[in-house]
């Protein structure tokens, strides 16, 4: 092969948002490896300042397209936080189900539209329709029913508008619930399929590991494999950390090499996201997706990057076996109609925290005590995930240089696509390092 | 005559908006069959330098964005503007009621000044170059994006309703969110979403912009029944529709 190796991968495709990869190496020397994020700053933190609680949501939600219902929510649960603002049992239980939705929207975008031409060796999911038409429309079908189901329940696919501090405007009627259980149950075999497929393409997932720290939420009471309750868990420490000291977990610091914004906690970097949830909480995995975990040989205490991909299709058979139970549980309590009361009881200022699609996100705000916004903090998982990402290209980069240009760039592009990075949301805390 | 060639690019925006493309489901197979998507960052790998339709996501917000946006629209015969942060920017423009420096410095602290993060006051694309049809909405109606583009690839004019929400909101039957203590939009705000939002109990905060001709004085003489002050329906305008017309006084 040749000595001289130069990767400029500018605007990675198959991500949302623009992210750059770096690469220059001679006579299988690495001189320089580097993930750079580009994407043009929007200041949301600043933006937010001088609105009405009431209005925060709608502002933030804006934030991501993919993952709207997850800001929307982490906004309104520091909202209620600061300010003191109570929801029923009923309201948090539809919101969970709204806030699952979005997972298998989004896991599934990923997995069938983004992450799976990689599998197929082919550029987009447009020759993938021609190759595995089947497996497309199994995959279509699933994306439809999910932004149904965000539809149904979160008033609109993109951006919700049900959700508003205290509670939800409007819920489902018990005859939508039962449809929307139906249809849940009838999708198991489609997300067979999907899992048939994806089993007849795993051989060419990367084998690499890189002893790594896994973070998300942890729920213990009641123990859950939790996207919305409970406090921060990290592979590397027994014990949680409470969700408004997120600050002293995220530690954003800026770095030397590449002057990017990073985040650290016990090591030099840390993950969150599918795998991170699996890593803390794979043994309160619902029947089904622990089942699609054993098939795949996915086992807690993986820290191979690219198994992101296969903890996302596990927990897409978390999620829909989950909704079917949770559904049945709504209707037994029977549902009820629900005033929304959500007036700020006190000035304040608290955090919110959720597991969007891809890692652990967190939201702060402070208030007057009429309700006006005085300033705001969000710390987003592709942020979190950025330093990570780099410290794989660092340990993955000379394992593979022997390939040659077009391998090496190709499995780049392949890991930063198995974190499913969310750019947009991320570059508020990003600077960048252009060559 | 080949395929018409649509390229699809984003700039500042939360690719929402290129979502409710993908959102078309099996639908989205019969688009690219009736054109040839030549570039689509976030969904193929291919890219292009020709097309005959430029679709545009997202705000504008640094001068590279500019001179990056004014060389597509050299290269578009037809040049679509995709959703609120591209018809009227959207959000993006809540930056420009702050001081730009001390935005930077909100966000950024000690690092503000680094060169990257120089940003622009927002503007929308027709602030920059010339728009040859919008699709409103935060995010666009998917319904209403197809119809455009079919309306676009035969020539034809799209209709966009130049009337406001309420009318499609009263077409609904839905109970006004006024009369709910709501502070909603819908007087002033231009239709074709169907209402969504008040349909769901939301109040409408504006995403499709205003109007044509809006009705300022009937708004004022609601906010006056319902007992609200301008200060706030002002607040709710700025949401989505900051330093824009029409001003309330």
């Amino acid at each position: 092969m040749s000595s001289a190796m130069k990767i400029h991968v500018h605007h990675v495709t198959r991500v949302e948002g623009h992210g750059n990869i770096v690469v220059n190496a001679s006579n299988g020397k690495v001189e320089k490896v580097e993930w750079q994020v580009p994407e043009a700053p929007r200041f949301f933190e600043a933006m937010v300042r001088g609105h009405s609680y009431q209005d925060i949501q709608t502002i933030v939600s804006r934030i991501c397209g993919i993952c709207s219902i997850t800001h929307s929510l982490a906004a309104t649960k520091a909202v209620e936080n600061a300010l003191g603002i109570e929801v029923s049992e009923q309201a948090d239980a539809v919101r969970i189900l709204m806030h699952y939705s979005e997972q298998l929207q989004s896991h599934v975008l990923h997995i069938g539209y983004l992450a799976a031409p990689d599998f197929f060796g082919v550029p987009s999911v447009v020759p993938l329709a021609a190759k595995a038409g089947e497996a497309v429309k199994t995959v279509i079908r699933l994306h439809r029913l999910a932004n149904e189901w965000s539809d149904l329940i979160a008033g609109r696919t993109t951006h919700p508008v049900t959700l508003t501090p205290g509670g939800l405007t409007r819920i489902p009627t018990e005859q939508q619930f039962r449809d929307l259980q139906q249809r849940l149950k009838d999708c198991v075999k489609d997300l067979n399929a999907v899992v048939e497929v994806v089993l007849s393409v795993a051989g060419v997932i990367p084998r690499f590991e890189r002893p790594t720290e896994y973070v998300s939420l942890r729920q213990d009471n009641p123990a859950t494999y939790t996207f919305y309750h409970g406090q921060i868990a990290s592979t590397d420490c027994d014990g949680t950390v409470p969700i408004n000291d997120w600050k002293t977990v995220a530690n954003e610091y800026v770095c030397d090499q590449s002057t990017s914004k990073w985040c650290k906690w016990h090591r030099d970097a840390y993950a969150v996201g599918a795998l991170a949830r699996f890593n803390n909480n794979a043994d309160l995995l619902s029947p089904m997706a622990k089942e699609v975990a054993k098939r795949f040989g996915l086992k807690k205490g993986c820290t191979n990057p690219f198994m992101n991909t296969v903890a996302q299709l596990v927990e897409v058979g978390h999620v829909v076996e989950t909704s079917i139970r949770m559904i049945d549980g709504l209707l037994t309590k029977g549902l009820k109609q629900e005033k929304v009361k959500a007036k700020p009881k006190r000035a304040g200022k608290a955090s919110g925290c959720v597991e969007a699609p891809r890692g652990i996100l967190f939201h702060e705000y402070e208030f007057d005590k009429k309700g006006r916004c005085l300033s705001a903090d969000i710390c987003i998982p592709t942020g979190q995930n950025h330093a990570n990402i780099q410290k794989d290209f660092e340990a993955l980069v000379p394992q593979i240089l022997h390939e040659g240009q077009d391998a090496v760039r190709h499995k780049l592009e392949m890991l930063v696509r198995s974190y499913d990075p969310c750019i947009s949301c991320s570059t508020h805390a990003l600077e960048v390092t252009f060559v | 005559m080949g395929k018409p060639r649509i390229a699809i690019f984003d700039f500042a925006c939360c690719e929402g908006c290129q979502l409710q493309i993908v959102n078309l489901e099996e639908e989205i197979l019969d688009l690219i069959g009736a054109v040839d998507v030549v570039e689509w960052r976030e969904a193929l790998s291919e890219q292009s330098d020709t097309y005959d339709v430029a679709i545009i996501e997202g705000s504008i917000t640094r001068p590279e964005d500019e001179e990056r946006l004014k060389a597509i629209r050299a290269k578009a015969k037809v040049l679509v503007a995709l959703g609120a942060c591209a018809t009227t920017g959207g959000v993006n423009k809540l930056k420009n009621n702050f001081d730009l420096d001390e935005v930077k410095a909100c966000v950024y602290g000690p690092d503000a000044g680094k060169p990257h993060l120089a940003t622009a006051r927002t503007k929308a694309v027709g602030e920059v170059v010339l728009v040859d049809a919008c699709v409103h909405g935060c995010p666009i109606d998917r319904q209403e994006f197809t119809t455009i583009v079919r309306c676009l690839l035969l020539g034809k004019t799209p209709e966009i309703p130049a009337y406001p929400v309420c009318v499609e909101c009263k077409a609904r039957g839905n109970p006004c969110l006024w009369e709910y203590g709501q502070i909603c939009l819908g007087p002033i705000i231009r239709a074709g979403c169907g209402a969504r939002c008040p349909s769901n109990g939301f109040r409408c905060f504006g995403c499709r912009g205003y109007a044509d001709n809006p009705n300022v004085e009937a708004a004022q003489d609601v906010i006056a029944r319902y007992g609200q002050d301008v200060e706030s329906l002002k607040k709710k305008m700025s949401l989505f529709g900051s330093q824009q017309e029409p001003t309330l006084s």
